[in-house]
């Protein structure tokens, strides 16, 4: 118990030292809102869906924790790279255990990371719709956090280094992104890109904060929350595995 | 089978890394208590073996048994018994120097009360006290070193791997750490298993020595056995009449070959 407590604490002071690393990747949800939130929003008003600023909001806050988690989980290649890894797989603590500490940390991060692109939001004229579901949205940013932790520190764990890292971004990040409905309206999109938003876990992740959030609801939180929680038990598993089965 | 004196018994271990072989048919034991002192040229396989010993590689073949426990099938009682300085870098530079050893001491287990006397014991020890509270990524190579020799010793191991662990620093901070060392060894039947380039440091401190070089072991006994069969009058001459003269490339380590065949997906074998 304590060791995971203190590989989380580890994370969570990298985190905290790393300022510029902060301030650095609220830019992106910060252009996003501007420039889709201000330039879309007219089209959106005068396609008669509503305010454009309430369903992306939540899929920009998905953006930032999706972004966040995944490269904490990947920070283990660093880790690698620089020896410190060595230093816990070498330590009588079951890898399980360091494979959760790092995880709950990266999570926990990531929701930090979501709770700063909401205050983002806030401040660009977003308006939740119901404060009391705040705490629910609270735990489906933790939940889709966690997922994305797991996934990057399961893909970290097969690789050596930073030469996959380009294929990571353009073949898995953007995509989750892109093709989960956080910037367009699934239901007009055509089939082929409903059943790829469906695959998607971000999809889910998304909807789950513009229910709770926006008011907003595809499809359906309940799904939500058991595909998230499913998929986020599934990749802890197999995460854990290829973390237990890492050689230096 | 094996004795149940030995703290460290290795049996024809090999470690092929695909058409290379790292690690060849090597046996030895170390018993406990002993000093003992893994000599050889740079690529030797000395890293190898200490990594296999320490569960953070699994051998191609052969048997190995860490205070009577098997480290590849069972890595987490095994790394119970050790505590290791590992040859290359392995600290956190985020953290300040005393959160690394913090850190360590938690993950060790060691309590509260002990690691906090341990920690500034140490910390003295390297003269890293005033610096406590400064991240690592502020410190000097030599700095870093101390560190990571002080953070090995914080928790009190059956055995002891030291992995070149005083190259880079000066003989004072060299002489201060080697006696902590000898003393621990003394008080505590601390095994100890080192490699260094000094090998006048291995000569002073070393029980037995085993030499090896080409992954293979090709003599070991104590230092007086080894200048006896070389006719040398120094471990260093012994050394060189073992092992030549011809200065050895650095070649990539393992892992770097793997990375080449493998630019990223890692594999197994």
């Amino acid at each position: 118990m304590t060791a995971i407590y203190i590989l989380w604490l580890r994370q969570i002071k990298r985190y905290l030292r790393s300022r510029s690393r902060i301030i650095g990747s609220l830019g992106q949800p910060a252009l996003f809102l501007v420039a889709l939130g201000f330039g879309f929003g007219p089209i959106f008003q005068k396609a008669g869906i509503g305010n454009y600023l309430d369903f992306l909001a939540p899929g920009v806050i998905s953006q930032g924790i999706l972004f966040t988690a995944i490269f904490s989980g990947i920070d283990l290649i660093w880790d690698r790279q620089f020896g410190f890894l060595k230093e816990t797989l070498v330590a009588p603590v079951p890898r399980l255990s360091i494979m959760i500490g790092r995880t709950l940390g990266g999570a926990t991060i990531a929701t930090i990371q979501g709770i700063f692109v909401l205050i983002l939001t806030l401040i660009i004229g977003f308006r939740p719709q119901n404060l009391y579901l705040l705490p629910l949205t609270l735990s489906f940013m933790f939940l889709m956090a966690l997922l994305f932790t797991a996934l990057g520190t399961a893909i970290a764990s097969t690789l050596n280094d930073f030469q996959g890292f380009q294929l990571i971004m353009n073949f898995l990040v953007m995509p989750l992104f892109f093709l989960s409905g956080a910037l367009f309206p699934l239901q007009s999109a055509p089939p082929f890109l409903q059943i790829i938003a469906k695959v998607d876990p971000l999809s889910y992740g998304v909807d789950s904060l513009r229910t709770t959030l926006s008011g907003i609801s595809t499809l359906g939180v309940f799904t939500d929350f058991l595909v998230l929680g499913i998929l986020t038990g599934i990749v802890l598993i197999i995460g854990s595995y290829l973390f237990s089965k890492i050689q230096i | 089978m094996a004795n149940m004196k030995a703290a460290i018994m290795v049996r024809n271990l090999t470690k092929k890394f695909y058409n290379f072989t790292a690690v060849d048919n090597i046996s030895f034991e170390v018993e406990g208590g002993e000093i003992f002192a893994f000599l050889g040229p740079n690529g030797a396989g000395k890293s190898t073996t200490i990594k296999m010993l320490t569960t953070l590689l699994n051998p191609t073949s052969g048997e190995v048994e860490i205070a009577g426990v098997n480290p590849i099938k069972n890595q987490d009682a095994a790394r119970k018994n050790f505590g290791i300085v590992f040859q290359d870098p392995s600290l956190d530079d985020e953290l300040t120097a005393y959160e690394n050893m913090e850190f360590h001491g938690i993950l060790y287990k060691v309590d509260k009360k002990t690691r906090q006397t341990r920690i500034e014991e140490l910390l003295k020890i390297v003269e890293l006290w005033d610096r406590k509270n400064d991240l690592v990524k502020t410190f000097s190579g030599g700095m870093r070193r101390r560190l990571e020799i002080a953070r090995g010793l914080l928790h009190h191991p059956k055995i002891f791997f030291l992995d070149e662990p005083t190259v880079g620093l000066d003989p004072q901070t060299r002489n201060q750490i080697w006696n902590y060392i000898l003393n621990l060894n003394k008080k505590e039947d601390i095994t100890i298993f080192f490699t260094t380039h000094y090998m006048e440091e291995a000569e002073k401190v070393a029980g037995r020595v085993a030499i090896i070089d080409h992954g293979k072991i090709i003599s070991q006994g104590t230092v007086l056995k080894l200048k006896e069969q070389t006719h040398s009058k120094s471990l260093e001459d012994a050394f060189l009449s073992l092992t030549g003269k011809n200065i050895r490339e650095e070649e990539a380590n393992p892992q770097d070959r793997m990375r080449l065949r493998h630019n990223m997906w890692r594999k197994n074998k």
